[in-house]
């Protein structure tokens, strides 16, 4: 027998994960480019669309849906990206927040016309539902879906960054942007590329996120405050900061809610505040 | 850039050429007068709208000329209306260090202080303690501000005021969490002018302050003070080294700024008589960037159009879906950062100077 502590750190790792999913393309773009994206969380939110829309309309199997998510978020990024977000990309913090922050808010609007304001619910797949035993604690089988996923993605990612060309520009463009230009690497099609990424990564997470933390217009702002919080906890542009700020939030927030209900969110704002004070650059961020 | 060369030349001169009243700025102050005569029955909105000017004003001050990005301003306003509302609460105050006992060993308890706080409700205690707790908010908070920049800056100012937004539906026993203060009792104004259902009482009270608040921040920007927080936006690296020291500098405005949005947020509370947690929400950060932005930024009169413009509108609008009114929030957010980079004030100034331009 296990005791409940484990189930806690079960379910704190698999919100963790699916938060990371989240927050993952953002902290990538963001040391990147430098470009505050506050309307990251929208193409979560799209994502999370696609899928109810096309398993409760056009009854598409759960897991189709999943890559169709991916790709609606990241080809929508990419037309925002060409029209409105390259340029600013040299304008000052204040355009950039009020660019996204506006984007945001039309398309919680948006979502709002389209779908209504209530939550929105699917139907997992029967081999998703219910519990595995695991010496007494029994453990979702949809959060071990998530964690599955969660890993995949995340090894792929670091392989893809650490041993491909691409990802080789990528981190090129990350450390010294002048001189990955100057070495003619064309760092505004890498950044579209990774722009595209990392939003179809987000809404990968959106539609994954509906089984466990449920999908209404306000998602994009709701989670927002947790994907910048992981951002700037784990360090811009690191993925495996990104993991482990993830994982941290998502424990923390399980466990306050579990331990100290009486606390509320309080606890995750509290974290975030004390890690940037002992570090401004993040855990795992370089500057 | 003939003004610029000024500077240079002589800096006294140009902040005294700064400081000069101009006409229009006397035709605009003498206009908030006419709510009185024309739309008696709007005061109570026209109170709304010189408060959010204040409160625009202080946002201005940081952002528009320190560059301070802020998505959590909303807290200091939030704290000014609390301060404001529980000050008028009678309450049994007693500090007391409960019995304990380390090793079978008992100590009694002891009470430090006990005493019935009779509640102060005269407007100008509660302004006074209202600026007092917020200026202490902020002077505490300035020295976090001060280390960061970017991103780390925005989720700074984001997670404070999230933090007291959470703490303030929290403490229940405090603030009355969701369902807001109760028992608030303001008293009249000076003893004499009680707070009325149709504003008349509450705009005079909150465009004085406004006014009053609005001579000091005019003052303030056009001194060598003012001058110095505009290098520390245009170059932060720069001005330590000509021997003006960024931190301190802005420290001190980010205190000045809580302070003014503490008395905002004051004001809210005496001349509505309520608070509740929507003082110290994001919506409220976002929307009064929103309203300096509309307005534009670093130039004192766009906080003060902008939370004319914004206020009328809502009002206007009330009747429809508040989701489609920020749909157009958004849309125009969008439009004002791809063409309007100034706000309407800026877009004002540009096509005054193109006809003079044209015709001269």
């Amino acid at each position: 027998m296990l005791p409940p502590v484990f189930g806690v750190l079960f379910d704190g790792i698999a919100y963790g994960v699916l938060l990371f999913l989240l927050s993952v393309g953002l902290s990538v773009t963001l040391g990147l480019m430098n470009f505050v994206n506050l309307a990251h969380c929208a193409f979560a939110m799209l994502g999370g669309y696609v899928t109810v829309t096309l398993m409760n309309t056009f009854n598409w199997p759960f897991l189709a849906t999943l890559p169709a998510a991916f790709v609606a978020a990241a080809a929508a990024s990419v037309v925002l990206e060409r029209i409105f977000y390259r340029r600013l990309y040299r304008a000052s913090d204040l355009d950039q927040v009020l660019l996204t922050i506006g984007i945001a808010f039309i398309s919680v609007a948006a979502a709002a016309y389209t779908f209504e304001t209530q939550q929105q619910s699917i139907q997992t797949p029967s081999y998703l539902r219910g519990s595995i035993d695991f010496f007494g604690l029994g453990l979702a089988r949809y959060r071990l879906f998530l964690i599955g996923v969660a890993l995949i993605i995340t090894l792929l990612l670091v392989v893809g960054l650490e041993y491909t060309r691409f990802g080789a520009k990528v981190r090129a463009s990350v450390d010294n942007q002048r001189m990955a230009r100057g070495l003619g690497i064309d760092v505004d099609r890498t950044f579209a590329s990774t722009f595209a990424l990392g939003s179809g990564l987000a809404g990968l997470g959106g539609a994954l996120a509906i089984e466990l933390i449920g999908l209404d217009p306000n998602f994009a702002f709701t989670y927002l405050v947790y994907v910048l919080i992981i951002v700037s906890v784990g360090g811009l542009g690191s993925i495996v900061g990104s993991f482990a700020a993830a994982c941290l939030i998502g424990i923390s927030d399980i466990a306050g809610k579990y331990y100290v209900p009486e606390l509320g969110a309080f606890l995750i704002y509290l974290v975030m505040l004390l890690v940037l004070m002992w570090r401004p650059a993040g855990l795992f961020g370089r500057r | 850039m003939a003004t610029m060369a000024g500077v240079a030349a002589d800096p006294h001169a140009y902040l005294r050429a700064q400081t000069s009243w101009r006409p229009i700025e006397i035709v605009f102050w003498l206009a908030t007068l006419v709510p009185f005569f024309l739309f008696p029955s709007y005061l109570a909105l026209a109170s709304q709208i010189a408060i959010t000017a204040l409160f625009a004003l202080s946002l201005d001050l940081i952002l528009g000329y320190a560059g301070i990005v802020s998505l959590g301003h909303a807290a200091f306003f939030g704290l000014g209306a609390y301060t404001a509302g529980i000050i008028t609460k009678p309450a049994l105050v007693s500090l007391a260090l409960p019995a304990f006992k380390i090793l079978s060993f008992e100590f009694p308890g002891l009470e430090i202080v006990s005493f019935e706080f009779p509640g102060w409700s005269d407007p100008f205690v509660g302004l006074a303690a209202a600026m007092a707790v917020a200026g202490v908010f902020g002077y505490a908070s300035s020295f976090v501000i001060a280390r960061f920049k970017h991103l780390a800056l925005i989720m700074v100012t984001l997670g404070l005021g999230l933090l007291l937004h959470e703490a303030a539906n929290r403490a229940s026993w405090l603030t009355g969490g969701s369902d807001g203060l109760q028992g608030i009792r303001i008293g009249p104004l000076l003893g004499r002018f009680p707070f009325d259902l149709y504003g008349y009482t509450g705009y005079t009270y909150s465009l004085i302050v406004l006014f009053v608040v609005f001579l000091l921040v005019r003052r303030l920007v056009n001194s060598p003070f003012g001058l110095s927080l505009r290098g520390i936006r245009e170059n932060p690296v720069r001005m330590p080294a000509i021997g003006a020291p960024s931190p301190a500098h802005i420290r001190k405005v980010y205190t000045i700024a809580g302070v003014i949005a503490g008395m905002a947020g004051a004001m809210l509370t005496q001349t509505t008589g309520t608070a509740s947690l929507g003082v110290l929400e994001f919506q409220r950060s976002a929307d009064v960037l929103v309203i300096l932005i509309l307005g534009g930024s670093g130039r004192l009169y766009g906080g003060l159009v902008g939370a004319i413009i914004f206020m009328i509108a809502r009002d206007q609008f009330s009747g429809i879906n508040p989701q489609l009114w920020y749909f157009w929030i958004g849309v125009l957010l969008v439009t004002v950062v791809m063409f309007l980079p100034n706000g309407v004030l800026g877009g004002l100034s540009r096509l005054l100077q193109s006809w003079r331009a044209r015709t001269s």
